[in-house]
């Protein structure tokens, strides 16, 4: 149990945009609590994303790089490339990263790139109004889904972290959650072991979140984090897809 | 040890009130400037200082001081 808590250095005293419950400020506080702890705030260049995580610039206390949409992948591959000793990890939402971005994430984990990314799941486009997207659940309602994603409409749900544990360039692909703090817990640990293999040399990390959107999901923040637990979680489930042991360290 | 809201930034999701462990933490009846309602901690000396509702602060604006 953790004695005493206090605001991490790594974020800076600001108010945020987000939404009342919006499960964006847990991702954005855990990811600077590992990097607080890993003591790696001067070596860390963070890339946003376009959608709700876009000023993620702003929050964070490093250097940061706003992307096109759904390259952000891309981007800190050169930037990885260019200052290998450095943190590179990229925020990005599902419609960043599982619809536009889909091929240069794909592309990073064949090619084993050695950047992190942290993926936050939330069903649909939050920062456009709720629009459906690859990763919106059977029979969910959207905005452009009004009677509900349909087989025939619009296929199935997209599973990233499944799909990238196949690939040999992939080190450590995980999915976490945050609807109770039991999983807050791991999610955390999920996001060091991801920076740690990555700062081992490992390769291409990937830790997804899955995250609740009160206000596109039109429940309030309570309910939104049941909706996660209850029908999230049997679509996407938790847990380590991909582990590569790191020798010394975490 | 002592449990600080930052009041002025909160957004009244209630995840704190929710998750708190011993169900001591109540949305006060004042509001901030935003417009929302803020939490107080009702029974003080009932509180063990878990840090868990700064865990779940999506908002990072509870401070648990000492311990």
């Amino acid at each position: 149990m953790p004695k005493g808590y206090s605001r991490p250095q790594t974020l800076i005293d600001k108010p945020w945009h987000f939404c009342p419950g919006c499960n964006h400020g847990i991702i954005h506080r855990l990811c600077a609590e590992v990097i607080d702890e890993m003591g790696l705030q001067n070596q860390t260049i963070g890339v946003g994303s376009v959608g709700c995580g876009v000023f993620s610039y702003e929050y964070f206390n490093f250097d940061g790089i706003g992307p096109s949409h759904g390259r952000a992948p891309a981007v800190a591959t050169g930037v990885k490339r260019v200052l290998p000793d450095r943190l590179v990890f990229t925020y990005q939402g599902d419609g960043d990263l599982a619809a536009i971005g889909t091929t240069e994430m794909v592309h990073s984990a064949v090619r084993g790139e050695n950047i992190t990314i942290i993926f936050v799941n939330n069903t649909l486009y939050g920062m456009t109004g709720g629009q459906m997207a690859p990763t919106t659940l059977m029979g969910q309602v959207t905005t452009t889904t009004p009677g509900g994603r349909s087989r025939n409409q619009a296929g199935y749900p997209f599973r990233v972290c499944e799909m990238l544990a196949t690939m040999e360039g992939a080190a450590y692909i995980a999915r976490g959650a945050v609807y109770n703090p039991a999983q807050v817990v791991k999610t955390k640990k999920a996001i060091k072991k991801a920076f740690a293999t990555q700062m081992a040399g490992l390769g291409f990390s990937l830790v997804e979140v899955l995250s609740a959107c009160p206000t596109n999901w039109g429940m309030n923040p309570i309910q939104a984090l049941k909706f996660v637990e209850e029908n999230m979680v049997p679509v996407f489930p938790l847990g380590e897809f991909k582990v590569t042991p790191i020798e010394a360290g975490v | 040890m002592e449990v600080v809201f930052n009041e002025k930034r909160c957004k009244g999701c209630g995840l704190c009130i929710e998750f708190c462990p011993r169900k001591i933490i109540a949305l006060g009846t004042k509001m901030n400037d935003a417009g929302y309602h803020y939490p107080f901690i009702k029974q003080k000396e009932k509180c063990n200082g878990c840090a868990i509702c700064a865990m779940m602060c999506p908002d990072v604006i509870i401070e648990v001081k000492g311990a």
